[in-house]
């Protein structure tokens, strides 16, 4: 399989604090990829490694088969929207498209011009004036006019309303569907994205917690609802992401290999964001409590 | 052309659901042989869906024999599944309306309805299960 970025262990500090630390991950071609995880879980970090802002201190990241902070020719083929689609706020839409044309080896400003006026976005208003949807709109026109292999957006629908969301998904998904870009999307939410993305990377303090396809990671996954279970093995399990008990019932997330057989289990096909959640929620309680001095 | 309405608060799948709209669409012939679906590109665009989601649903179609890829072109759709039931339904219909004014008469709920057809089919299928196999065991002991 063709993979437009791996990232082999890599690893990104900040004076003494690990941001990304043994983050391995492979990410298939032709893929509209959510990178998923909660503020501070190193996904803006990862974005820009991805991108060759920075550099990482452990381990390697290929994209598109290069190092994209030694090899600037990669980034040509790469289209990138910061978080909050930072835009030159004085220029017009019209100017940015012009200027795009001076600073881009390949650029389809045709394209990017049809995008705008099908939008309904002003031409020749200054960018800093108009709506946040209408500036994401215009950034992501930007990213696309360079026609990139490999699209990505740094938490691109964050700071939008819910209509804003739904239209920038809508022009989003109209042109993977045209161009048939790879697309990396970072996202703290999850909801409005499920039907985007087919492909999901759960970060999670720095590591890659669950990686795969949608469709795939749904099908692996279930809940049981059972007596109170002591470890013994269940048939059809191959692990436990998280689990809770109360003095005689077990509810448990568990991958499967199999269907659960044993009749003493209720079995649930738990959503991708009860998946998520729980993935999310298997950190170390207990350092906590000992931290604040406080019995578990 | 159709146009894909999805149930954002149903638990189908989202290709499972494009492809069952389609087929009920067949079924009261609101799509027959020879009609295009909408292309992977505007469906995408106008649910906001992956576009590989589309395409999942159409190759599902294409597998049943329902409907057919032309390159270049778009997807359309090969056979119907309305069919001789759809000539039916009509003089069905009628005969379950006068059906259902009689269960009315007798007391009946509309849930009452509801669980009575339920069950009823449910034991009819059992029936049909149970006949098949003891037909397959009475060839099978013929052999024997």
């Amino acid at each position: 399989m063709e993979h437009v970025l791996v990232a082999d262990a890599v690893g990104k500090r900040f004076g003494k604090r690990w941001a990304l630390e043994d983050c391995t991950v492979a990410l298939p071609a032709g893929n509209v990829t959510a990178l998923v995880g909660p503020n501070g879980a190193g996904k803006s970090t990862f974005l820009h490694l991805a991108v060759g802002l920075s550099r990482p201190d452990a381990g390697g990241m290929r994209v598109l088969g290069a190092d994209p902070y030694e090899n600037i020719t990669v980034l040509a083929d790469l289209g990138f929207v910061a978080q909050d689609t930072p835009v030159y706020r004085d220029f017009t839409a019209d100017e940015l498209v012009v200027m795009g044309g001076r600073l881009n080896r390949r650029w389809d400003a045709p394209l990017a011009r049809n995008r705008l006026a099908q939008l309904g976005i002003p031409p020749r208003k200054q960018v800093g004036k108009l709506s946040g949807g209408q500036r994401a709109q215009v950034a992501l026109a930007l990213a696309l006019a360079k026609r990139p292999r490999l699209l990505i957006l740094d938490e691109p629908v964050a700071s939008l309303d819910p209509l804003a969301r739904q239209e920038f998904l809508q022009s989003l998904m109209g042109s993977v569907a045209e161009s048939g870009t790879s697309v990396l999307l970072s996202s703290h939410i999850l909801a409005d994205l499920e039907r985007s993305c087919d492909y999901l990377m759960v970060l999670q303090a720095g590591r890659a917690q669950l990686t795969g396809g949608i469709d795939d990671i749904v099908a692996g996954h279930r809940r049981l609802i059972g007596p109170r279970h002591l470890g013994e093995p269940i048939g059809g399990v191959t692990a436990i992401v998280r689990e809770r008990h109360t003095d005689r019932q077990s509810t448990l997330l568990v991958r499967t290999s199999g269907p659960i057989s044993d009749p003493l289990w209720t079995v649930q096909e738990p959503t991708l964001e009860d998946i998520i959640l729980d993935h999310l929620a298997q950190r170390d309680e207990r350092a906590t409590y000992e931290e604040w001095g406080v019995a578990a | 052309m159709i146009e894909f309405v999805l149930d954002s608060r149903s638990k189908v799948n989202t290709y499972a659901q494009l492809v069952q709209q389609v087929k009920q669409a067949l079924r009261v012939g609101l799509l027959t042989p020879g009609d295009q679906l909408p292309k992977v590109r505007d469906v995408a665009q106008s649910l906001a869906i992956n576009p590989n989601t589309v395409l999942k649903a159409y190759r599902e179609l294409v597998l049943e024999d329902l409907a057919e890829g032309r390159p270049g072109v778009g997807t359309f759709i090969r056979r119907t599944l309305a069919g001789e039931s759809l000539v039916h339904q009509a003089e069905l219909r009628s005969e379950l309306v006068h059906w259902l004014r009689k269960a009315q008469v007798a007391g009946l709920s509309d849930e009452d309805i509801t669980a009575l057809v339920e069950t009823t089919t449910r034991s009819l299928r059992q029936d049909d299960a149970l006949r098949a196999e003891n037909s397959n065991d009475a060839v099978r002991s013929e052999v024997l």
